[in-house]
């Protein structure tokens, strides 16, 4: 970002205007586009889930508005801006109108951090993990809010339902997270990206198995923390209509789904940056906009990919019970995290430097695990379609 | 060189901005006939039931708070010894494997006692 902000004043756009206004007038133009990059994404993600859904569940799913439906989302978002805004008669209207600004710059705040690229990020904090953990906690306060205000007993149940589950589950998110900052020895997201590399086996799924581990309980947890399938007991419809949400109409409700939809780019972004090895690629171009394209893309197709899988996770699985969700949570999740934690430090103690031997057997192992779960969808693709005959009477 | 708070700062401005855009744009657009029944609680069709000002709920969300409490507040006990373990070496680890390890005991309790238990 300081490069960037720093190339662009040198070329002399902003002439005549002090430095750190032009710096201020650069960032808050970045956060603009990142703040409409964001919209998109999230309106994007509602279409492509519907569509996903539908493919999984034999469906069409939207496909009237524009091509294959691909602006449906914007459809939906204009004909909810066009919807009454309703504030319950007995509600707390303060409160009630506050909470979902408070989920929305919750939500908003972690992208500030995120590295799209090298050097393409508004805020390279150097406390950026720790932030993330901080800010995701404004989204709690949003839906408790939301849940209290509203008074009605589905808000209410939802809303307290909601705050245990992503608290419990901010637990063992923590720790993976801090078995990641053990091997980096920073809490800078550019650094943690720094410190893997473009080719598969340095990255830190593959570094060693305790990394392994740690990245699906991240996976995991950022799935409860994100109130998705099979976590998303807060708005289970068939038990409490709306949850929290129960009572927001139009707008407010929309700036709701627009921070889930959102929110599910924030895991996928999170994930690829600590285990994935976030935007790293071979130095392919000089010129330094090439570069930084391809590593956006790389970023992107990572992190969508994430995405996608939690579409994919969301459209097989059922919805678990309360007690089983904590279950999982507070007695085998906990407890396998900090075994893990303790594990990774003996680890790093015996091989400070990694040991090139794990990362390619890891690696391969991940490789093995891929071939073989395709060659299994592909095996029962094949089972399952009809056989085709031509002649009705053979 | 900036500072990268004032980023931050800036981009919560502009996210709030935006969003009241948004609503005051729903207010300008949407329509407004709040009726008697309109404003009413939803409560899958029946009259609303009592009110939930001093309404309970059940405890144990509020041990599963305390406990959150107790456990998060560790782990972030645990970010600035993660960041410079790198020097710390064995000494690191043992102080470490100690703190672990007692509350491991203390998750122990709390499973005995039952207050995982959640039905």
């Amino acid at each position: 970002m300081q490069q960037l902000a720093d190339s662009l004043l040198q070329t002399g756009f902003l002439q005549g205007v002090p430095t750190e206004a032009g710096y201020a007038l650069v960032i808050a133009f970045f956060a603009f586009v990142l703040l409409n990059f964001i919209m998109l994404i999230a309106g994007v993600t509602s279409w492509l889930e519907r569509r996903v859904w539908a493919r999984i569940q034999s469906r069409v799913g939207p496909n009237r508005v524009g091509p294959q439906g691909v602006i449906q989302w914007l459809a939906d978002g204009i004909k909810n801006i066009m919807k009454e805004d309703i504030v319950p008669a007995e509600a707390d209207r303060p409160l009630f109108k506050a909470a979902p600004y408070l989920a929305m710059m919750g939500f908003f705040a972690t992208f500030a951090v995120i590295p799209f690229g090298d050097g393409l990020v508004v805020a390279d904090l150097n406390v950026g993990v720790l932030y993330i953990t901080a800010v995701t906690a404004l989204v709690v306060v949003g839906i408790l809010m939301a849940g209290w205000a509203s008074n009605n007993k589905w808000a209410l149940l939802g809303g307290i339902r909601s705050a245990a589950q992503i608290i419990s589950y901010e637990i063992p998110a923590g720790i993976a997270v801090i078995t990641v900052v053990l091997f980096t020895g920073s809490l800078s997201m550019q650094t943690i990206i720094r410190a893997q590399g473009w080719a598969p086996w340095d990255w830190f799924l593959f570094a060693n198995p305790f990394l392994c581990i740690a990245s699906f309980i991240f996976f995991v947890s950022a799935l409860a923390e994100g109130n998705r399938t099979p976590f998303d007991l807060p708005e289970a419809e068939s038990e409490l209509v709306a949850g929290a949400f129960t009572e927001y109409s139009g707008l407010r409700n929309l700036l709701f789904f627009l921070v889930e939809w959102g929110n599910l780019y924030v895991i996928g972004a999170l994930y690829t940056t600590m285990f994935l090895g976030g935007w790293q690629i071979p130095p392919i171009t000089e010129q330094p906009v090439i570069q930084g394209a391809l590593q956006f893309a790389t970023f992107f197709a990572k992190s969508y990919f994430l995405v996608f899988v939690a579409m994919w996770i969301r459209g097989t699985l059922p919805r678990v019970r309360v007690d089983q969700l904590m279950t999982l949570c507070w007695k085998y999740l906990v407890p396998i995290t900090f075994a893990n934690l303790i594990g990774a430090m003996i680890w790093f103690v015996l091989f400070p430097n990694g040991l090139a031997i794990m990362r390619f057997a890891m690696f391969a192992l991940g490789v093995a695990v891929t071939i073989y779960f395709f060659s299994r969808i592909l095996f029962h693709l094949r089972r399952a379609r009809p056989r085709l005959r031509l002649n009705p009477i053979s | 060189m900036l500072n990268p708070y004032v980023a931050l700062l800036m981009s919560f401005a502009l996210c709030a901005l935006v969003a009241t855009i948004m609503v005051c744009a729903s207010w300008i657009l949407g329509p407004k006939h709040p009726t008697k029944t309109k404003l009413e609680i939803f409560e899958t069709g029946n009259p609303p039931l009592g009110s939930l000002r001093g309404m309970r709920f059940p405890v144990k969300f509020y041990l599963t708070a305390i406990l959150f409490i107790v456990f998060d507040i560790e782990v972030v006990f645990m970010y600035p010894w993660a960041v410079i373990f790198r020097q710390l070496g064995w000494a690191g680890l043992a102080e470490m494997a100690v703190f672990v390890a007692v509350l491991t005991v203390g998750l122990a309790y709390v499973w005995r006692v039952g207050a995982l238990e959640w039905e």
